[in-house]
């Protein structure tokens, strides 16, 4: 287990590595260069400037210096914001998407799981098609409009009671997470129904079930013991993939709910063209989600000794 | 026992009747088809698919508007409003009428959509006044609206405005200035209703009269017909729909074509040489699959640098294919690794067959309907990858349209005027919809192996 562990680390490292070198050439390709803005600029102090930056070096250079920084875990400092380092604005701004992402990663995944068990529990009946009706339409709206229509619906519900019960935009309290990071979640937790709803089906036509039922065992204690937890391996293998989804699709939700996230951030930072900022984000969301899936999977191997024996 | 003659022993005709088939045999795609038509979810969806695909591509030919052409007249109505517009004189200036009865803040004309022109008596211990306009009434509050005009005098007592008219109700405030021009609690406002009206010039140039010969001032013609209303430039919403399905689907089917295409390439071809070759193109793919796909999406969108007048769907299109090959090269290659070794490849071989003839007449034919499978469900994901990037304003620039750009610009208006977010928000839906619908009806159909337990 250990040297399965040591192995992922390791292949983890180069794809941070090699994230690392895309984003810095894609970043070099960009027209234009980060001191070009709206302020004129003599040609000394372009000099000086670029002298600061290390611009004027080759890019081979460059490229060493960066990734010797980001060996360091140092990203460099903002053009845009003077003096401001971006391992501060990660510091400043990722707890709040991390924060986003991991309630709707648990939304997600408890609806999902539950969901999921009742389609196939109540199979071919009324709960099932209500819940895969509502699934098909998780899966085909765009992330806006379910963010859109729920601050809507939010603004109305508010103004019919005559206060503020859940605030319709802003960070702060528990209160403003809770409606973003349901929205956030909600594709996901769609998908996951899905699978979850497949993965229990064919539990429940397998022999282990059908032994247990011989036996006598109470349906319940089948249900909790048997289906549920078969059934929910397939679900853990998608979550890394799927905290990936979801920390990414956090730019529209924060951009609708006003979330001072590291998302909406990136989104700034890009249209500003604020090159630091752009390469340190993209590098550090990279390596989170390499590492997330890493982790994801040695969660998996632990749960499910069938994978521990294959590797 | 009866007797046995020797005619017993006669032999009994032959019956000559072997296993018969009973019904035609089919191929492997004729049998998919019969499978796909049963399930009625997915011929429906194909069905959506290949009217979208009409309003794509006939569409333009049967609504002939230009997306472009903005219709000042009707800014941001919603489909099926009234469209009566009654013929009027050219504008001409006016200052003023003399000797106008009644007494107060009163109109001079009847109010329209080209002037308002009102009139007033100084209010007392007014050194000036200000005119205001607003959407509501001015309330206990004392909120008048927006200012229009000031005068720091009291000889000019009438008003015209000219600015942005709408059909629909608004409410003009004449408020006292004091000798500082500081306004006053004084105020009078006025109601006002609005008429549509157009000038005969107008309405020749935009080709809603054909003649001016039987149009006398004071009748009553319609303006230009919009079936799904406006957007917030006066631009005919469903023309525009109609335009931004072109890059949206280009970009949703187009895409998928491309990295699928890529993919089945690079997958077969691993999986065909096997080995170290195998090893290092898989690992490759396995770094690009790392890279966050967004993120990367928009990078990529900033590298290529979009100039000005530019759509941006080509840089869109080309950062796709590169970052979205790898799950089908994946899938390829093990599809070509699991064919490499079944038996009929062998037998195949046996018979003298040689390896383009193996690819060709084994590999390909059976690895398309995975294939396929995956195209169908790439199509949704890329349509909402546009319009998740041109939402955030990230994807397709600002006056080629496309559903996400659409939704954008219809969600700041979504209080007022929903219709502009709505149909572009319910055609990607739709798209989307019927995409997935389809995808799950091919794969039951296509891939036994691959179908949904339901």
């Amino acid at each position: 287990m250990l040297s399965y562990v040591l192995k992922r680390l390791a292949q983890g490292i180069l794809t941070v590595w090699f994230i690392a070198t895309a984003t810095f050439f894609a970043m070099h390709n960009v027209p234009g260069d980060p001191l070009t803005n709206d302020r004129a600029m003599t040609d000394t102090t372009r000099a000086n400037l670029e002298a600061k930056y290390g611009l004027d070096q080759p890019i081979t250079t460059q490229y060493l210096i960066f990734l010797r920084n980001l060996s360091r875990g140092d990203f460099g400092i903002s053009f845009v914001q003077e003096n401001r380092e971006v391992n501060d604005i990660i510091r400043e701004h990722f707890p709040v998407s991390a924060m986003l992402g991991v309630l709707a990663v648990i939304f997600a995944a408890t609806g999902g799981v539950l969901f999921g068990a009742l389609t196939a529990l109540y199979r071919n009946r009324f709960p099932d098609y209500l819940i895969m009706f509502l699934v098909i339409m998780g899966i085909s709206v765009p992330s806006f409009v379910v963010a859109a229509l729920s601050q809507l619906s939010l603004v109305t519900f508010n103004n019919l009671i005559g206060f503020t019960v859940l605030p319709v935009a802003g960070w702060g309290t528990i209160l403003h997470m809770l409606v973003p990071a349901l929205v956030l979640g909600l594709s996901t937790m769609a998908y996951l129904t899905r699978l979850m709803r497949s993965s229990m089906l064919e539990v429940t036509s397998s022999d282990y079930v059908r032994t247990a039922k011989s036996k006598g065992v109470p349906a319940t204690r089948i249900f909790t013991r048997h289906q549920l937890r078969n059934a929910i391996l397939p679900v853990v293998t998608v979550l890394g993939p799927a905290i990936a989804a979801i920390t990414t699709g956090g730019f529209v939700v924060e951009l609708v709910f006003a979330i001072p996230g590291l998302g909406r951030y990136f989104v700034e930072a890009v249209q500003q063209l604020d090159y630091t900022v752009i390469m340190g984000t993209t590098v550090f969301y990279g390596a989170f989600l390499v590492f997330m899936v890493i982790i994801v999977d040695v969660v998996y191997g632990l749960i499910d000794p069938r994978v521990r024996l294959e590797t | 026992m009866s007797e046995l003659s020797a005619s017993s022993f006669a032999p009994i005709e032959a019956h000559q009747q072997t296993q018969v088939i009973s019904r035609p045999s089919l191929s492997y795609w004729q049998d998919a088809w019969i499978r796909l038509k049963a399930n009625k979810r997915a011929l429906v969806s194909l069905y959506i698919v290949i009217g979208l695909l009409l309003f794509t591509i006939a569409g333009p030919l049967v609504w002939q508007v230009d997306p472009a052409i903005q219709d000042i007249e009707q800014i941001s109505q919603p489909p099926g409003t009234d469209r009566g517009a009654t013929i009027v004189p050219d504008y001409e200036p006016w200052f003023g009428t003399q000797g106008l009865p009644g007494s107060g803040l009163r109109l001079a004309e009847p109010a329209n959509s080209q002037t308002v022109r009102m009139q007033w008596d100084a209010l007392p211990g007014a050194n000036g006044h200000r005119v205001y306009r607003n959407l509501f009434p001015v309330g206990s509050e004392l909120a008048y609206g927006i200012p229009l005009a000031e005068f720091l005098n009291n000889d000019t007592l009438y008003f015209e405005d000219r600015l942005d008219l709408q059909p629909g109700r608004f409410y003009y405030s004449v408020v006292a200035l004091d000798a500082r021009g500081q306004i006053t609690d004084q105020y009078q406002s006025l109601t006002v209703d609005l008429e549509r009206v157009t000038t005969l010039q107008e309405a020749l140039e935009r080709g809603l009269i054909d003649t001016a010969d039987n149009i006398q001032i004071g009748d009553e013609i319609e303006l230009a017909w919009h079936p799904l209303g406006t957007d917030y430039l006066g631009r005919d919403l469903l023309a525009r729909l109609m335009a931004g399905a072109r890059v949206s689907l280009f970009i949703g089917i187009g895409a998928p074509f491309l990295f699928v295409l890529f993919g089945v390439v690079y997958g077969s071809a691993a999986g065909f040489m096997g080995g170290r070759a195998d090893q290092l193109m898989m690992r490759f793919a396995d770094f690009v699959v790392a890279l966050p796909f967004l993120l990367f999406m928009i990078l990529f969108k900033i590298a290529f640098g979009i100039g000005p007048g530019e759509s941006g769907v080509f840089p869109m299109l080309v950062a796709m294919v590169v970052l979205l090959w790898p799950a089908t090269a994946r899938l390829v290659r093990g599809q070509i690794l699991q064919i490499r070794e079944q038996g009929y490849i062998s037998a195949s071989q046996l018979l003298g067959a040689n390896t383009s003839y193996l690819i060709m007449r084994h590999m390909i034919p059976n690895t398309l309907g995975v294939v396929l499978v995956t195209v169908t469900f790439a199509i949704p994901s890329a349509i909402f990858t546009e319009a998740f990037l041109s939402f955030i304003g990230m994807g397709v620039a600002p006056p080629t349209p496309s559903w996400g750009s659409m939704s954008n610009e219809g969600i700041k208006t979504m209080l007022t005027t929903p219709h502009e977010l709505f149909f572009p928000a319910l055609f990607i839906s739709f798209t989307v919809l019927a995409f997935n619908l389809l995808g799950d009806g091919l794969r039951d159909a296509l891939d036994a192996r691959m179908r949904n337990v339901e």
